[in-house]
């Protein structure tokens, strides 16, 4: 084996060591996290807030990628469909490719790129500037107070921000069949309706954000938590939250989707 | 300055020693801080003042010996206790860490709506006379970011005291303002400490200003207590670290340097690669 090998293979094997060990720092964090979780309950304009200002920074963004992703949906299936004159279920195959997958992966993604990125230098800032050291010496614990109303907030958003995702998207690719294709609007629906479970898709997709929207707002709580309290530390764990997020929430589609499809 | 002055101790350090890595910060530490007084400690930027300040304020907790504060060891209260005797001390960070979402008003309420179930008519009322004392009132609703240094070092300040604590600790209260606010910051502290009957720890290395307010003065280095004394003794001392302080001397016993190896050693030496 030559030299280089041998490096690349060390590499990797640190690389996957490293990962191990921060994935037993977050269980570790989260596991303190738990109680606060439970005292940030009882102060629910503090989590209300949270979530007005992710939901105001997610919301417009996700509304724009649903409507795009919708009408490319419309148009790519259409293109498919119609080679065996299956057009008429152009509808279910929007809402399902939406609501079991596109809509809980992409906002999901999104929320992480846009609102997991920002609580996470929130957090690290706060650190940084020893606002965190404040609370402590006015006797506030940070984790109630500030880390678990975050948390709450993005766990909650997430799944409201997916079914927003969706919902915009079947619209959009409506528009697209009915106004563009050529489509009959009455069919796009009534296949839709007669097509989608409730249980099994509806639930599915509904179960694949919460999953999302816990481990996101996992992560980018736990990054801001434990960066480094410098700028530089701050930008690091900043990225580090959507590569992680990123990873993780694809990771756990493909397990999930395994699972359900298999019918467990 | 011909106070009545209490010798009765409300914060004792005995025989502290912290570690950073492996690297002592203090060995054998020993300094008593009198109810009443205005008491500041001084040393050279990394001597270990603003470690002391979290030591005291159970934030960190010593590897051996005690901080003592009204009578019961810091270290070892439940966190429960902790947090009660923290509501009783208010602390000036030297960045202010006043929280940047909320305005001064909230800043200085946070404390407040915090701990207690006060009605809001009673915050407005608390907060505004604190903020008039730091000459702030007009100010309430900026933002941290709106403000001066020497404006947020007080409203940090209006945020220590705002539940009446029996002491305050500044941590470098002085560093980087402008001759008029440390006027105006100098003359804050001593006010405090006697109108409202607190006692105040303050951290610095500002020779003069540490002279102006304090009524004794502890010199930290090498991890522990180097000198100490009332101003007076400290400028009229012979003491060769103390003389080597005050005036300033780049050389003398306290050390400038970071513990290093040989300067020509190093020069000679290549970096291991
Ligand atoms: N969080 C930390 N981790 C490791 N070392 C630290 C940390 N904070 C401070 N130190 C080290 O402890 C020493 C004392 O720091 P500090 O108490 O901030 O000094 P001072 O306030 O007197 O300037 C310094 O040498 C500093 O490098
Ligand atoms: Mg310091």
């Amino acid at each position: 084996m030559t030299a280089g090998a041998a490096d690349m293979i060390g590499g990797l094997g640190r690389r996957v060591i490293e990962g191990v060990r921060r994935l037993g720092h977050a269980t570790l964090f989260m596991a303190r996290l738990m109680p606060a979780l439970g005292v940030a309950l009882r102060r629910g304009r503090l989590i209300v807030q949270q979530l007005y200002m992710t939901g105001v920074l997610t919301f417009v963004i996700v509304v724009v990628s649903g409507a795009f992703v919708g009408m490319i949906l419309a148009l790519q299936g259409y293109n498919t469909l119609v080679r065996y004159d299956a057009q008429s279920s152009l509808g279910l195959l929007v809402a399902l490719s939406l609501v079991r997958e596109l809509g809980p992966v992409l906002t999901a993604l999104l929320f992480a790129g846009r609102a997991g990125s920002a609580l996470t230098a929130e957090i690290g800032l706060m650190k940084a500037t020893e606002q965190l050291d404040g609370m402590e010496m006015m006797a506030v614990d940070p984790l109630p107070r500030v880390v678990a109303p975050r948390f709450w907030a993005g766990w909650i958003a997430v799944p409201l921000l997916a079914m927003t995702f969706s919902a915009i998207g079947i619209i959009a690719a409506y528009i697209v069949a009915v106004s563009d294709l050529g489509l009959d609007g009455g069919v796009f629906w009534s296949q839709m309706q007669s097509g989608v479970s409730v249980t099994n898709d509806i639930m599915g997709g509904l179960v694949k954000s919460v999953v999302f929207g816990f481990v996101v707002s996992w992560i980018a709580v736990f990054e801001g938590y434990d960066a480094k309290p410098t700028s530089e530390g701050v930008s690091l764990a900043t990225t580090r939250t959507v590569v992680s997020s990123s990873l993780a929430i694809l990771g756990l589609d493909f397990i999930m989707t395994a699972f359900m499809l298999r019918g467990l | 300055m011909d106070r009545p002055k209490s010798t009765e101790p409300l914060v004792t350090v005995r025989d502290l020693a912290f570690y950073r890595d492996e690297r002592p910060i203090f060995q054998g530490l020993n300094l008593t801080v009198a109810k009443g007084s205005v008491t500041a400690i001084m040393g050279g930027s990394g001597t270990g003042k603003t470690t002391l300040l979290s030591l005291i304020g159970g934030r960190l907790v010593p590897a051996r010996g005690a901080v003592t504060v009204e009578g019961a060891v810091v270290s070892s209260l439940p966190r429960k206790a902790l947090f009660a005797l923290r509501r009783r001390m208010g602390m000036l960070f030297q960045s202010s860490a006043l929280l940047t979402d909320l305005d001064v008003y909230e800043n200085v309420a946070f404390p407040i709506r915090e701990h207690t179930r006060l009605p809001e008519a009673l915050i407005r009322d608390l907060v505004l006379m604190k903020l008039e004392l730091v000459g702030l009132r007009g100010a309430r609703r900026l933002f941290p970011s709106e403000l001066s240094g020497g404006m947020s070092r007080r409203v940090g300040l209006a945020r220590a005291i705002v539940l009446d604590p029996m002491m305050v600790m500044y941590d470098e209260p002085f560093a980087g303002l402008d001759p008029i606010s440390m006027g105006v910051i100098v003359k804050l502290i001593r006010e405090l400490n006697d109108a409202l009957g607190m006692t105040s720890i303050i951290v610095t290395h500002d020779v003069a200003e540490a002279s102006s307010i304090a009524d004794y003065i502890y010199l930290l280095g090498d991890g522990h207590v180097i000198a100490e004394g009332t101003p007076a003794d400290m400028h009229n001392t012979d003491a060769p670290e103390v003389r080597q302080f005050i005036g300033g001397l780049p050389d003398g016993p306290v050390a400038f340097h970071y513990p290093a190896p040989r300067y020509l050693d190093d020069l000679l030496a290549r970096e291991p690669s």
